[in-house]
């Protein structure tokens, strides 16, 4: 287990260089951060399009301090699975790390995804969730939740939501698991877990983003806080056939210690249009999911 | 051109398949990532060269990817972190990449990609054709084409080297005609490895940058600060391709010395020096072109050859100096721009002066045999309309053979 005391040392070690273009309180930037710091800044990251893509300022300057490369929307896996194997061959280590939006993930990518994850190829994936294709203007993705307003979805998101992470797990990796900006000690923990395995690591980063959900930037946090506290967000880990439920989420095991899920919708401009029905549906969602996830608790055990 | 009477090529003399000559060159280059998906007539490439792979005769991975995309996006990826890399597909398989050839082209890393010719449906038809290959021209591919097996090993040999040369640093697509050079067998001579490695050293990994864990931060591929950046990007790509003319004179010079082959590099002129009219083509049916100009000459037509070996870079200077003083110009062209014509005879005009005549010739679509006969036929009677009405210029000529006896 990571602790703070460790992490001090990254207090003025600059992993992302100051001035980059990221909106105010965008939970990328805190993100890729821990990431960093997760791996002490040594990696080599492959991004597609995306707000990461535009993040990092612009060339001949850059604001990451790690190796990377921008890549079209759909292949970042694959370049990532050449580049790990290429390395390899050439005796060089070190994490290959994917840092990819939830469009390019569970939609555009998601053929390049499911092969490099079925190949076991060496590579941490890290999927960036801020539930809409936020770069191109908040467009609803496939893991936009059901009833969210994005600009696409005008009235509210019609679909439900892909569950990528548990289709992963169906893909025989050793490591699969959730994670949330607002916990960045687990994220961390999870980060590092992740780099001592060898094989197709996927971690799912909830990651709240001001403008596509509409609240206030300083809430960023706050939100992705709620999202776990009302149960929205399952904090859980798969490593190597073993499914735990990871220690911030173990009290929303019992429906009753959640916190209201009005509270986490209620902040976010993109639910404002919801009835009272809309609300009871997304309830029995969060309790469908839960039932789900503590069943293969059990299964993988 | 080769004279096969004057050369006395160096190696080992094989009889195999085009396509085995693709997997045999990419071996005793000593490549270290393939990724391929299969796709017909390309398989047979992909094929071999997993076999090597599994028995060790070539140590390298093979990536097993679930698309063409994945597959360039894969070896574009290896070329990053500093392997030699390489991949191979046709038709379909082609367009599936195209996104990913631009970015690998403008990413300024050495690749090399085998283009087994094929028509693109619908209908579904694995036969040959040219229009895949040449819808790649604009994406920074250097883009060559082969004639014969022989070739088709030369090709890919050193598209490795050129790829790799500081001066150029773009990836290399190698075509040959999907059957009629793939699954046809033809004699070949291939040198031996310690040949081949005095020549083709292993790749710097650090040429021209390297992504690796803990290696120098560089970033490929974010914004740039000002559109003018881009531009100037794409202007240097230029010069690259302008520089890769000169670098493939060096590279088939060194070339020849090693296996005693020697090429023209980019423009092979068959029977030229003292031709009035020149016929134009790209690829396999050149031999069938040149059986025909042979009988053209022994009846005593003053009728030459051009061969375009290298699409891109656009061999403009080569062109224009076989062009000047003949009397008519017939390009043949196994492709189809729609809207447009033949995409050889429209890049030739611009180089034809306008009292020269000239005739595009739409052909051999969709893999319809073209035979020395159908070329010599076309041929004399370009040249007959000329001498009769002294001048002619048709830029797209439809020439397809009649179907049930000509209902
Ligand atoms: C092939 C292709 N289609 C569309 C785009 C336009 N595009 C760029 S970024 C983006 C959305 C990215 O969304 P996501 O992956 O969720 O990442 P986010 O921006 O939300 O971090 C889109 C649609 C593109 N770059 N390439
Ligand atoms: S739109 Fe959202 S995810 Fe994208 S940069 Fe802004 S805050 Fe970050």
């Amino acid at each position: 287990m990571v602790t703070i005391n460790e992490l001090h040392k990254y207090g003025r070690t600059k992993l992302i260089m100051p001035g980059t273009a990221a909106c105010p309180g965008c939970p990328l930037q805190l993100g890729m951060r821990y990431l960093a710091m997760a791996l002490d800044g040594k990696f080599a990251m492959v991004i597609p399009a995306g707000c990461s893509s535009v993040i990092p300022g612009t060339a001949p300057y850059t604001a990451f301090t790690v190796p990377t490369m921008h890549v079209p929307f759909a292949s970042s896996p694959a370049v990532a699975s050449g580049l790990r194997r290429a390395l390899r061959i050439r005796g060089v280590d070190g994490p290959v790390v994917v840092w990819a939006g939830d469009g390019a993930s569970a939609d555009i990518g998601f053929a390049s995804l499911s092969g490099a994850a079925y190949r076991n190829e060496d590579i941490i994936y890290i999927l960036a969730d801020n539930e809409a294709y936020m770069n191109t203007g908040i467009q609803a993705s496939g893991t936009t939740p059901p009833k969210a307003w994005t600009t696409t979805s005008p009235r509210g998101k019609t679909e439900g939501r892909k569950d990528v992470s548990l289709i992963m797990i169906m893909h025989n990796v050793p490591y699969v698991a959730t994670a949330s900006i607002a916990y960045p000690m687990d994220f961390i923990d999870k980060v590092r877990r992740a780099a001592s395995i060898r094989g197709f690591k996927f971690i799912h980063l909830h990651a709240p983003c001001p403008p596509g959900w509409k609240f206030p930037d300083n809430y960023t946090v706050r939100v992705a806080r709620l999202a776990v506290e009302t149960g929205m967000w399952i904090l859980w880990e798969y490593n190597q056939g073993k499914l735990t439920i990871s220690p911030p989420s173990i009290p929303y095991k019992d429906k009753g210690r959640r916190k209201p899920i009005e509270e986490y919708l209620k902040l976010q401009g993109r639910f404002s249009h919801l009835t009272k029905e809309d609300i009871e549906e997304i309830k029995a969602g969060v309790d469908r999911q839960w039932d789900l996830i503590l069943k293969l608790t059990e299964i993988y055990r | 051109m080769i004279n096969q009477s004057q050369v006395s090529s160096r190696g080992i003399r094989r009889i195999m398949v085009g396509d085995h000559a693709v997997a045999e060159a990419v071996k005793l280059a000593r490549v270290n990532v393939i990724s391929a998906y299969p796709i017909t007539p390309q398989t047979l490439i992909v094929e071999r060269l997993s076999e090597m792979v599994e028995r060790g005769e070539l140590k390298a991975d093979f990536i097993r990817v679930e698309s063409e995309f994945s597959a360039l996006a894969s070896v574009y990826g290896a070329a990053a972190a500093g392997a030699r890399a390489f991949t191979a597909t046709s038709s379909h398989g082609l367009f599936y990449m195209y996104e990913m050839l631009w970015w690998a082209a403008a990413s300024r890393l050495p690749l090399v990609m085998a283009v087994v010719t094929r028509t693109l449906g619908p209908p579904w038809n694995i036969h040959d054709e040219h229009t895949d290959i040449l819808a790649i021209r604009d994406s920074g591919w250097i883009i060559g084409m082969a004639s014969d097996v022989q070739e088709v090993f030369d090709m890919t040999l050193t598209a490795f080297k050129l790829s790799e040369d500081e001066r150029v640093l773009l990836p290399v697509a190698i075509g040959l005609d999907g059957f009629i050079l793939s699954h046809t067998i033809e004699p070949l001579y291939i040198p031996s490895q310690e040949d081949v490695d005095s020549w083709l050293p292993p790749r710097n990994p650090k040429v021209p940058y390297v992504i690796e864990p803990g290696g120098e931060p560089v970033t490929l591929g974010n914004l740039p600060r000002m559109d003018v950046y881009h531009e100037l990007h794409r202007a240097y790509m230029d010069e690259a391709m302008d520089k890769a003319k000169n670098v493939l004179h060096e590279v088939y010079s060194e070339y020849g010395k090693l296996t005693g082959r020697y090429y023209e590099p980019l423009v092979e002129c068959y029977r030229c020096s003292d031709a009035k009219y020149v016929a134009v083509t790209m690829g396999a049916w050149s031999g069938d072109a040149k059986v025909a100009v042979d009988e053209l000459r022994d009846g005593g037509y003053p009728v030459g050859l051009i061969r375009i070996r290298y699409i891109r870079p656009f061999p403009d200077e080569e062109l224009a100096t076989y062009i000047n003083g003949v009397r008519g110009i017939v390009v043949f062209d196994r492709d189809y721009s729609a809207g447009f014509g033949g995409v050889l005879a429209g890049e030739l005009m611009g180089l034809v002066p306008s009292n020269v005549s000239f005739k595009g010739v739409i052909a051999g679509l969709g893999g319809v045999d073209v035979s020395p006969s159908d070329f010599r036929d076309v041929i004399v009677n370009f040249i007959n309309d000329v001498e009769r009405d002294g001048y002619l210029r048709v830029r797209k000529w439809w020439y397809i053979p009649s179907v049930n006896g000509g209902d």
